[in-house]
């Protein structure tokens, strides 16, 4: 079955069969809206709410997906197949030039999400 | 100056969501030897040219990442007076002996979390296995290389790059307790005493291990095996492509080091490094400094930028 998964953020879809990952077929498709990072599950780059449509998941790391955000309808879009036409945001990330400051709390254009176990994104 | 004190990166333990992808990764793919399981399910792993037991281990987690990293040292009375020279400097926290044989075929360690929020330990003994290529005997009348070898196929697990923030502490530990040399740094052009990298050896290769500075505790950027030649770099990149591994970046060049490259990520998102080439370090050898505004050439030195996972993604 192929489906139709639409990204709020940027209002680009794509289409996405049943056994590929949405991340796999947005890249497929060359569209941008979610942020491509490992691909595996592991560094939280793509992470999106599921906004409507059924779906299942892969086994995500739990350091970058917590229980709580699980529960929330937030998946990592390279562990996540649709089972229907699906809508999804792309949460928070945007990607920009690499930039050096220097300051108390020093960040290297950290633009990972901020994550529960982790000081949150210097402003 | 021979090497004495701190020898080399002797393990890697890593954290994988699923072990069966991660085997048919690092084994099939990258091209490591399975030497051991124990009762907890982790899976010791060998390169085809380290005669030590094991240097990547496997552990099944629900996050991704790395445990610790092991350090082999030359002898018993070094993992001591190591051991108290640590405790002495008060840089380390939750300081810890592993008993002999918690690792198959491994002697004590010495455990202790650096100022990054890495774990860390030395041990002294690892049982030799050899490394296939004696035809009369362990290293008796050795063939260059060995048969039935798989996979991308690295010699040996060579160093780790780790973000972690409190980078002058980790430095100030290497240098100065653990007998490490700087051989590279990058930082800030204004105030040039301010490190946002620093790449440190133990040894006579251009690093043995690296931290870039970020707001985070103990976080692992990736693990690198050594490849002997270029060529060997970009069939590596054919390898991966072949089984389709997500792919990172290269193959390609650092600035930094000069190695030869290409990042690439485990299945669970893990990245992993093979690269050829870099040079010898010798202890008068200048280090090399990197003002942040080269940071792109220094990491990509041809693309000279950074692409965008380098450094958001890590696990």
């Amino acid at each position: 079955m192929i489906h139709r998964v639409s990204i709020e953020n940027t209002a680009e879809s794509f289409a996405c069969a049943e056994d590929v990952h949405v991340l796999a077929a947005m890249e497929q498709a060359r569209c941008h809206g979610i942020p491509v990072g490992c691909r595996n599950g592991g560094c939280g780059a793509c992470k999106v709410r599921v906004a409507a449509g059924n779906f299942h998941t892969k086994k995500m790391n739990r350091a970058v997906i917590s229980a709580a955000e699980e529960a929330d309808g937030c998946v990592l879009a390279c562990k996540l197949y649709p089972q229907g036409d699906i809508t999804v945001k792309a949460l928070g990330r945007v990607w920009g030039p690499g930039t050096v400051r220097k300051s108390a709390s020093f960040s290297l254009d950290f633009t990972r999400p901020a994550l529960s176990s982790q000081p949150d994104k210097e402003t | 100056m021979a090497i004495t004190g701190v020898l080399r990166p002797g393990h890697v333990v890593i954290r994988v969501l699923e072990m069966a992808p991660a085997l048919k990764h690092y084994i099939d793919v990258l091209g490591l030897t399975e030497v051991a399981r124990d009762k907890k399910g982790r899976v010791f792993l060998k390169a085809w040219d380290e005669h030590d037991h094991h240097s990547v281990v496997l552990r099944e987690a629900d996050e991704a990442g790395m445990d610790y990293m092991g350090w082999k040292v030359d002898s018993p009375a070094t993992l001591k007076s190591l051991a108290k020279d640590i405790e002495k400097s008060k840089l380390c926290s939750d300081l810890e002996w592993i008993p002999a044989g918690e690792h198959p075929e491994t002697g004590e360690r010495f455990r202790f979390t650096i100022p990054t929020g890495h774990v860390m330990e030395l041990y002294a003994d690892k049982k030799y296995v050899g490394n296939g290529c004696g035809t009369d005997g362990t290293n008796v009348n050795p063939d260059p290389w060995p048969d039935g070898q798989h996979g991308i196929a690295p010699s040996r697990f060579d160093h780790c790059l780790l973000y972690g923030d409190d980078l002058d502490g980790t430095v100030k530990l290497f240098c100065e307790v653990l007998g490490f040399s700087l051989t590279e740094q990058i930082v800030t052009k204004a105030d040039p005493t301010f490190k946002i990298g620093a790449f440190l050896t133990c040894s006579n290769k251009a690093h043995d291990v690296a931290f870039i500075r970020q707001p985070v505790k103990g976080k692992f950027h990736h693990a690198s095996f050594e490849l002997g030649s270029w060529e060997k770099v970009l069939r590596a990149g054919d390898i991966l492509s072949r089984n389709k591994t997500s792919i990172d970046i290269g193959p390609t060049r650092h600035g930094i080091t000069r190695g030869e490259t290409i990042y690439f990520f485990d299945p669970s998102g893990n990245r992993n490094e093979v690269f050829a080439g870099g040079y010898i370090h010798y202890p008068d050898r200048p280090a090399i400094t990197w003002y942040d505004e080269s940071l792109g050439p220094a990491i990509f030195y041809h693309d000279r930028k950074l692409n965008e996972a380098f450094l958001s993604v890590f696990t």
